[in-house]
């Protein structure tokens, strides 16, 4: 008897291990074979601890659960967390799953059960059909920048093919910050190799041989994963001396952040790679040209990697096919914070917000009204239901005021504060900021302090909070300074009654 | 073994590597609890930096401790998700029921804020000693500091 239990991070924070636990003691008492499998998790986070019992050659599902609800598994009778095949859970069956298709299926560390899905087939394409033809088909497939800035991932490649050095870099962008965002830990940990061929591929494609991952410290899961596996892929010989034993050289490294949000900004990371503050660089000279120890370098997310392998193995286009103008493919979606059916949803570009927030997410967790969600991490602007028609694309959300970001969705109920939350985005700023630019060294302190000036009832502030809010905006030198006004001002113009507080009436 | 061959034998270990200052960082907190200002000079040394160069970049990052922490080190995530699911209240409670704000030391806790653990669908969240903990109320954080710190 098979049984997967996720080691994915969240699903242990659930409980995962206890679980697993629970199922080792309660097959051995039973005298029952059992085979464990620790799985990545499949995204629906509110069922997790999510247990998967193959059952006729389906694998059935049974969660959110704990160490009480274990003995059941193995007893007659309908379980009371059985949910069915777990693919055919609506949350599930609704999704595209191309960057995730893999995840959440099966032990993440095993060589042979990523090959027996597809594995290494974009790279053995890449492999096939060289270097300028595979950027040809990055830029068929109209995939951009996953990590927030959307920009298109074949022309950067094509930049830095172009650039002639004796050293390249591929740097993937693991220091997923964002409040709202757990895709890139959730591919790291549920399928390393996924992201190990993508950036592979990117090697192949611009002509680097070696690849550093830098992850945030904050995910020691995503860490001890992704070494394995990079550790497995070159015991196998698929990655070091000749990428599958016949291609050029490519070996991969992991480096640690050190809690810093700003690292998560290309040059930033840059610098912090190096082993210095991670102060931000003025662009240009563009990373492409001139990026880690100066030398060209591809820089992308995660999650714009690890879309690679599935465009190589079944071509541009058939990813194009997939979207909404022009932001093409599928975006894996965070749906989290207050909404009852939390996780990772992938899906094309178009989904509505409404949809996503009512119908995927399933309304709050609380169960009280919707109030508003923030979408894109702490520099994205806050939605509420009048924005419940936005297709999710880059361009429509960027004409509101706002962004999709690395698309992680943060609902909150009728409780928020919105003033509390808009002081939030200016301290979070203060405390993250580098420090090089003076709009977001100083403005954001300034920000907290007239944000304060106004819940102490001074209505003057308010302009005086916008006026700032424009100076950050048009003055920083990156998107730190520059977007944190957005949560500001969008929760102003939305919620313009939390920011003119009644003062009491005298006595 | 002092600091000084533990030293020693972390910088040989990097020895020749790009970019090596915060790995380094890393292995000296892991090996020491925290940066002592006495390993500056070593490492700008080895890595032929300046010692304020060295300074600069351990003041620059939240994960480096000037001072060690304490035995037992409890994280609470203060981010937007969290927030939604009443992670200030929580910070709040266990601030009253320790006795101590984020950010401080007191015996053997230290308690302190973090930014996202990428928990943003099951929070509150929190990290007791590394322990990962996702729909965290302050009645099983409490049980578990006291299971931790008994």
């Amino acid at each position: 008897m098979k049984i997967w239990v996720p080691g994915d991070a969240a699903a242990k924070a659930c409980g995962a291990d206890e679980v697993a636990a629970a199922i080792a003691s309660a097959a051995g008492l039973r005298g029952r074979e059992v085979t464990i499998i620790r799985n990545g998790t499949r995204g629906m986070v509110w069922l997790e601890p999510l247990v998967e019992i193959e059952v006729d050659g389906a694998r059935h599902g049974f969660g959110p659960m704990t160490p009480e609800d274990v003995p059941a598994l193995f007893e007659d009778g309908t379980h009371p967390k059985a949910l069915g095949p777990v693919e055919e859970i609506p949350f599930f069956a609704r999704q595209s799953r191309l960057t995730f298709a893999r995840c959440g299926r099966s032990d993440p560390l095993s060589l042979a059960d990523y090959e027996a899905a597809e594995g290494w087939q974009g790279l053995r394409r890449a492999l096939e059909i060289g270097g300028s033809a595979t950027i040809e088909e990055i830029t068929a497939s109209g995939l951009r920048g996953r990590g927030g800035a959307g920009f298109p991932t074949g022309i950067k490649w094509k930049t830095v093919a172009d650039a002639d050095a004796a050293q390249k870099y591929i740097v993937c962008n693991a220091d997923e910050g964002d409040s709202g965002s757990f895709a890139d830990r959730m591919l790291m940990e549920g399928d390393p190799f996924c992201l190990i061929e993508g950036m592979a591929i990117a090697a192949l494609a611009v002509g680097a041989t070696k690849g550093f991952v830098y992850i945030r410290s904050e995910y020691p899961d995503a860490i001890r994963v992704f070494e394995g596996a990079i550790a497995n892929a070159r015991d196998a010989n698929i990655i070091g001396p000749a990428l599958l034993g016949q291609g050029p050289r490519f070996d991969l490294e992991v480096r640690v952040g050190a809690g810093a949000y700003i690292c998560g900004e290309e040059t930033s990371l840059l610098n912090s790679l190096e082993g210095k503050r991670g102060m931000v660089r003025a662009k240009p000279p563009l990373p492409a040209l001139e990026g880690a120890f100066g030398k060209p370098t591809v820089m992308n997310n995660v999650l714009s990697l690890a879309a690679v392998p599935w465009i190589m193995a079944h071509g541009g286009p058939a990813y194009a096919d997939y979207g909404l103008g022009r932001s093409r493919g599928t975006i894996p979606i965070q749906i989290a914070g207050n909404v009852a059916h939390g996780g990772l949803f992938e899906t094309g570009f178009g989904l509505t917000l409404g949809e996503l927030v009512n119908d995927i997410g399933g309304g709050t967790a609380s169960g009280r009204p919707f109030k508003a969600v923030q979408v894109g991490g702490p520099l994205g602007a806050y939605h509420s239901d009048e924005d419940f028609d936005l297709p999710v694309c880059y361009e429509a959300f960027a004409e509101q005021g706002g962004l999709v970001g690395h698309a992680g969705f943060v609902v909150h109920d009728e409780s928020a504060d919105m003033l509390a939350l808009a002081r939030y985005a200016m301290e979070f700023c203060a405390i993250e900021s580098c420090g090089k630019c003076t709009p977001c060294r100083i403005g954001a302190v300034r920000g907290m302090e007239t944000l304060d000036r106004i819940a102490a009832g001074d209505e003057q502030a308010i302009a005086l909070l916008q006026d700032l809010c424009e100076i950050m905006e048009k003055g920083s030198l990156c998107a730190m300074g520059g977007f944190t006004p957005y949560p500001v001002r969008s929760a102003i113009r939305l919620f313009p009654d939390e920011f003119t507080p009644v003062r009491e009436a005298a006595e | 073994m002092n600091t000084n061959d533990r030293l020693a034998e972390i910088l040989a270990v990097h020895r020749g590597r790009e970019g090596a200052l915060l790995p380094i960082l890393h292995d000296v907190q892991a090996a020491f609890g925290h940066v002592p200002e006495d390993v500056y000079q070593p490492i700008a040394d080895a890595l032929r930096l300046g010692r304020a160069e060295v300074a600069g970049v351990v003041s620059f990052y939240h994960d480096f401790r000037a001072q060690p922490a304490g035995r037992h080190v409890i994280k609470l995530c203060r981010a937007e998700a969290c927030q939604s699911m009443g992670g200030s209240d929580l910070i709040a409670r266990l601030e009253a029921a320790l006795g101590m704000k984020l950010g401080e030391t007191k015996g053997d806790i230290t308690l302190e804020a973090v930014y996202c653990l990428g928990l943003c669908a099951c929070g509150p969240a929190a990290q007791v000693d590394g322990q990962l903990i996702g729909r965290a109320s302050a009645a099983r954080l409490e049980a578990l500091v006291a299971e931790v710190t008994a």
